[in-house]
């Protein structure tokens, strides 16, 4: 009753924003030489996209960029979806490619942008996770990263300890680790979310056993629960678990910790987002060369990659946005995927690995995780996560692998519940065969 | 529209003359019917419709502009919910025990400060205060507190050699650590209505059994109690309502987790909607809606049965 309420406020909030703002718009005080653009509001986001008007600004006189900030997670989806539907979005907005995009119902909201002069350098990755329906809608910003493990390096060296290829040297590695007496393995769920990642970033090892999980997957025919290779990342986390590799504090907890203990060596190994690693120098000033980035290791070690996010993000233009306009929010996405663009975002997001837009090179300073991914995408072991390659991924994820992880289920459990959560997901969606 | 209230008001006096004749004849009340049409439609267009409208959509799968018919499919999936199962019980543990401990502690300090006891009025501002703290600080505050490694309260416990758990991150422990946190925060509103239902109890009849010898204890037990069971049955009604709709402190302190542990009815609705599960969430609450009066309304009756007589 109370979320139907909600919803009825929000559709007419929407509605009256909808009006006023889009009436403001109308007025064009400032010509066809001022656009908006919303980026999401953490500091890092906000820095580069400050950087990145601040540079288009310098390189095209007289135009001014507004920058507006919306929330992350689940209310900057609401919001960028109400605000999509009423045709009262800013002129250029970031927002999640992959599974997220297709929500966004590109067809009818978004403006394609094949026709752009940067469309044939971008990673392929990239490219393919931007596109629905054979359109491009997604212009490339920023750098992608893969998902694996961050390792304390002078642990790695003073054990002599290699990195791990299949997923048994990893334990026997964890194992001589605890030996000596270091935490093997950091858990950090005060943040729900990092506890995913031995799910999601060993995808590149799914698809390796199961090519055509993702499709088979997305048609309701493939589950984590009876794919044995799908449901090995639940039962490397309850086998990791089971063994007592854990850092004491693994309930409570936050990233900030976990990032700490992995740089300064309290723990020897994290699984988590390379993009993560970005924060290093924040909590452990000078550490950040102290920090690899290795893939989470499958059954088989001639197929050992990484699992990748090619970007979490792109530049989209609302179909709302028309004349002048549009073509000085197509002058912008341009112009982010020109090196003075590359360069200015990464001002504001130290890179954790190489840039969307193959006109750019990193710099030769950049961090040691950032090297390691870029390692993956030169030989062409990588592949995309899961959620850039099929629409579903199931919100509860989060919720379940703790569950694992803290022991409350088994491993099998788990998948079976993830199944569940799946289902709904798929539905809400209404993709055939899931009724 | 404030102006054209009064206008309304003016006129509605002058239309209809305040003779005891006119009135008796035409209704009871002391305004005309047409009074409450402002008040009514407010409360149609942001209360009935959206309760109704609620009703149908959760036999929906919807989302803001378009929706599809899908029977009782939605409530078959709420129900069939490994979070709903837990959040059902939790919904009720955290409900009874939030509301038991109000009724005796507030009770007891209520006693306390109709005492005559020294500082009896900054007392009974201490123990209100927190209820006008705003919810989210106070677990915000908590969380802090009850972290099993950092937080004062388990560094506390460890200077006297005991072992503290980890009251939010021990999935069996979580929801009972979050509704002593509730407690914490509401006990002050239970004790005011109680200090208000107790200095209304004459005072002759604790004198009278004085006199004839009753014990302090007899005196609560026999006078106290009963006298002050209108207000016991406020406290259990509003803090069993509060109870069973609880939401903003579970959510501030642990989101549900460890896993599922502390989920309640609310939290599992509230992540549903925010997955864009928009059917399911309206039909869990309406589950919820059906739970709280079923719950509420025969108890409210019980409670108050011997009131009016």
């Amino acid at each position: 009753m109370r979320v139907g309420s909600l919803a009825a406020l929000l559709v007419g909030a929407a509605a009256l924003t909808g009006c006023s703002a889009g009436s403001l718009g109308g007025s064009g005080a400032s010509g066809g030489k001022a656009i908006t653009f919303l980026s999401p509001n953490d500091d890092a986001a906000v820095a580069s996209a400050k950087a990145l008007i601040a540079a288009f600004e310098k390189a095209n006189k007289g135009v001014t960029v507004k920058l507006e900030q919306r929330p992350g997670g689940s209310d900057g989806d609401n919001l960028i979806k109400t605000r999509l539907s009423t045709g009262d979005m800013d002129n250029v907005f970031v927002y999640n490619n992959g599974s997220l995009l297709s929500a966004l119902k590109p067809a009818t909201n978004l403006t394609p942008l094949d026709d752009q002069p940067w469309a044939d350098h971008i990673d392929k990755l990239f490219a393919d996770s931007s596109t629905v329906d054979g359109k491009l809608y997604g212009g490339p910003v920023g750098t992608a990263f893969g998902g694996g493990v961050l390792y304390n390096i002078p642990i790695y060296k003073k054990l002599h300890l290699q990195i791990p290829k299949t997923w048994d040297q990893f334990m026997q590695n964890s194992a001589a680790i605890k030996k000596a007496g270091i935490v093997p393995v950091e858990q950090t769920y005060g943040e729900t979310w990092t506890s995913q990642l031995f799910v999601l970033g060993d995808y590149h090892n799914v698809q390796a056993q199961v090519p055509d999980f993702a499709k088979q997957y997305t048609a309701g025919k493939a589950k984590y629960a009876n794919t044995p290779a799908a449901e090995a990342g639940f039962q490397h986390m309850q086998e990791v678990k089971d063994a007592g590799y854990f850092n004491k504090d693994f309930a409570s907890a936050t990233l900030n910790d976990g990032v700490k203990a992995v740089a300064t060596g309290e723990a020897a190994q994290y699984p988590q987002l390379g993009g993560s690693a970005a924060g290093i120098d924040t909590v452990a000033p000078g550490k950040s060369k102290d920090v690899g980035f290795f893939a989470l290791p499958g059954e088989d070690a001639a197929s050992n990659g990484m699992t990748v996010w090619p970007g979490t993000s792109a530049l989209y233009i609302p179909k709302s946005t028309e004349g002048d306009k549009l073509s000085l929010a197509k002058k912008f996405i341009a112009f982010a995927a020109t090196q003075k663009g590359c360069d200015a975002y990464i001002k504001g997001t130290p890179p954790q690995g190489p840039f969307l837009s193959t006109a750019c090179k990193l710099p030769a300073d950049v961090s040691q995780v950032a090297k390691d991914t870029q390692a993956y995408f030169k030989s062409g072991k990588a592949t995309p996560a899961l959620e850039f390659l099929s629409p579903i991924k199931g919100p509860a994820l989060e919720q379940i692998t703790v569950q694992v992880g803290t022991g409350q289920v088994s491993a099998q459990e788990g998948a079976a519940l993830y199944d569940e959560d799946v289902k709904k997901q798929a539905q809400q969606l209404g993709l055939p065969g899931w009724s | 529209m404030a102006s054209n209230l009064s206008t309304a008001e003016t006129t509605g006096i002058a239309s209809t003359p305040p003779t005891p004749k006119n009135r008796t004849k035409r209704h009871k009340g002391p305004y005309p019917y047409w009074f409450y049409l402002v008040p009514g439609l407010i409360y149609g267009v942001f209360f009935v419709v959206p309760t109704f409208s609620s009703f149908y959509y959760s036999f929906t799968r919807w989302d803001l502009f378009t929706s599809t018919w899908i029977g009782l499919d939605n409530y078959q999936q709420f129900f069939a919910e490994q979070a709903l199962v837990i959040g059902l019980r939790n919904t009720l543990i955290y409900a009874v025990m939030t509301s038991g401990l109000k009724v005796v502690l507030g009770m007891a300090l209520a006693v306390l400060l109709t005492s005559k006891i020294i500082a009896r009025g900054y007392l009974r501002s201490v123990v209100f205060f927190p209820v006008l703290v705003s919810v989210i600080g106070v677990g915000l505050t908590f969380t802090v507190l009850m972290n099993p490694e950092k937080g004062l309260i388990n560094n506390a416990l460890g200077a006297v050699g005991v072992a503290g758990p980890g009251w939010l991150t021990n999935p069996h422990l979580a929801i009972y650590s979050v509704a002593l946190v509730d407690v914490w925060k509401g006990v002050g509103l239970a004790t005011v209505i109680y200090i208000a239902g107790l200095v209304s109890i004459p005072h002759d009849y604790y004198e009278a059994a004085r006199v004839d010898g009753a014990s302090s204890w007899d005196m609560f037990r026999h006078i106290t109690l009963p006298l002050a069971k209108p207000a016991t049955a406020s406290v259990i009604t509003l803090s069993l309502i509060g109870g069973l709709r609880s939401f903003d402190l579970i959510w501030s302190m642990t989101k549900g987790g460890p896993g599922f542990a502390s989920d309640v009815i609310a939290s599992v609705i509230y992540k549903q909607y925010q997955a864009g599960f928009f059917g399911l969430s309206t039909a869990g609450s309406v589950v919820l809606f059906v739970l709280v009066t079923v719950i509420v309304v025969p108890l409210t009756w019980w409670l108050n049965r011997g009131e009016t007589t």
